[in-house]
């Protein structure tokens, strides 16, 4: 199990584990982390499960594919370490990955 | 507008693959449907949300796309022609009698039905609101997330919010008769039909739009008249003033007016027993993704089996004291001769 860390637009942290090959989508999801929406489930259809990536796993997560960076255009408040968590693949690398979540997904 | 009057059998609110599927179970049944959804296609999250990504889970379908099992869902229902009310959402439900549901729309349409069956997914496709504060004072008046009407953009100071095709269509549209559009995006790519990147970039070199890269993060007006407002750019903070501000981010769900029904609910589902796919409301219907009971799994494949449970019940509204034999669709030719294949 890899552990994933959310932290929400107020502060509140949550600290989730999930397996490998689960998107960090589906880690929040299954954990009942709230501010991820996920409308479409996870078909880069919808950015509502926007987040932003802390600067120091900034390389491990990578950068966004074309398909997620057009995606992003449907998000509010996007930043340079936004990501759609959809997109975000889990391995050992990102074991406790921090991501922040925007103020609302819509 | 005026108001239109209908009399059904049934009504099905949501046209996504189950609301179309229902529709096929109730018509081998001789229930004729009237169909309604939000969106001005039929198809739901299938056709708005990943009309070309794989599903994998139909029965028999190794891999179909989205669309493709829309285009076939509605080629299986042609023979019981359902009338579709399309960009159309249910407002109220009322109890007529002891028969009788009355069920409006905002487009001023009016049905009296003998069932109800809400196939609405994740509920109502509405358009995403940006969180910009106090965004909701403006709306209406100086805020809109679709337009009805583009005369009542003439001559003003528009500014024109998003990079997907909603956004560029509306600016090449409101181009000519406006005063004058900003255009902000985050970003100098756009992700819309390739003609209409090509128009907004003509657009920009002559000078016709102005085009900022940036977030919008403040209004600026009162009485819900905006007066400008500041966009944040990836530098620096600038003004932009402006009569109307046109957000296209594209749709989300939300369940809506559904919530007012006086429907048990569940975390934002309807609650449903699990032989007839009924709610609290004796013919009143929930099934697909919008409904929850032990068990439940948010599979196309499972709305299509409540599809076809539900329907035995809703018949005992629509034919009340006939009895129904079942029939196979293989072998019976009452059945074959409605599906136009005898």
């Amino acid at each position: 199990m890899t552990k994933i860390n959310f932290i929400e637009f107020n502060g509140e942290e949550h600290s989730v584990e999930v397996d490998n090959g689960n998107t960090v989508m589906e880690a929040a999801i299954k954990n009942n982390v709230p501010g991820i929406d996920a409308d479409c489930g996870g078909a880069t259809a919808c950015a509502t499960c926007h987040v932003y990536v802390d600067p120091a796993w900034a390389e491990k997560t990578g950068e966004a594919e074309e398909m997620e960076k057009d995606m992003l255009d449907f998000a509010f408040d996007v930043e340079d370490n936004s990501r759609l968590s959809c997109c975000i693949k889990v391995s050992d690398e990102l074991d406790g990955l921090t991501v922040r979540l925007p103020e609302k997904q819509f | 507008m005026e108001k239109q009057f209908f009399e059904t059998d049934v009504v099905i609110i949501g046209a996504g693959p189950v609301g179309l599927f229902a529709v096929f179970e109730l018509g081998l049944l001789d229930m004729k449907c009237h169909v309604i959804d939000i969106l001005d296609k039929p198809g739901g999250q299938c056709a708005e949300l990943y009309p070309e990504k794989p599903i994998y889970d139909i029965p028999g379908m190794p891999s179909v796309l989205g669309q493709e099992l829309v285009d076939s869902l509605m080629k299986q229902i042609e023979p019981f022609s359902p009338t579709f009310h399309l960009s159309s959402m249910v407002q109220e439900i009322n109890k007529i009698d002891d028969i009788f549901w009355e069920l409006k729309t905002d487009s001023d349409e009016v049905f009296k039905t003998k069932t109800i069956i809400i196939a609405g997914g994740g509920g109502s496709f509405l358009p995403k609101k940006p969180p910009i504060k106090e965004i909701e004072n403006f709306e209406n008046n100086s805020v809109f997330y679709s337009i009805k009407n583009k005369e009542k953009f003439r001559d003003k100071d528009i500014v024109i919010v998003g990079g997907g095709d909603s956004a560029l269509d509306w600016v090449i549209n409101l181009e000519p008769i406006a005063k004058r559009i900003t255009l902000i995006h985050r970003r100098d790519q756009f992700r819309a039909a390739p003609d209409s990147v090509k128009k907004i970039f003509s657009l920009i070199e002559s000078d016709k739009i102005d085009f900022i890269i940036g977030q919008v993060s403040s209004l600026n007006g009162k009485d819900g008249i905006l007066e400008s407002l500041k966009c944040k750019t990836q530098d620096t903070e600038v003004e932009v003033s402006c009569d109307a501000l046109l957000p296209f981010f594209g749709l989300t769900m939300k369940l809506g007016p559904i919530a007012n029904w006086g429907l048990n609910l569940n975390e934002n589902l309807i609650t449903v027993d699990t032989e007839k796919f009924e709610t609290n409301e004796k013919g009143i219907f929930a099934i697909g993704d919008i409904n929850t009971y032990p068990g439940k799994l948010k599979l196309i494949l499972c709305g299509f089996h409540e599809a076809a449970l539900m329907s035995q019940q809703a018949y005992k509204y629509v034919y009340p004291g006939e009895k129904l034999t079942f029939q196979y669709t293989t072998s019976s030719s009452d059945l074959k001769k409605k599906l136009g294949v005898s």
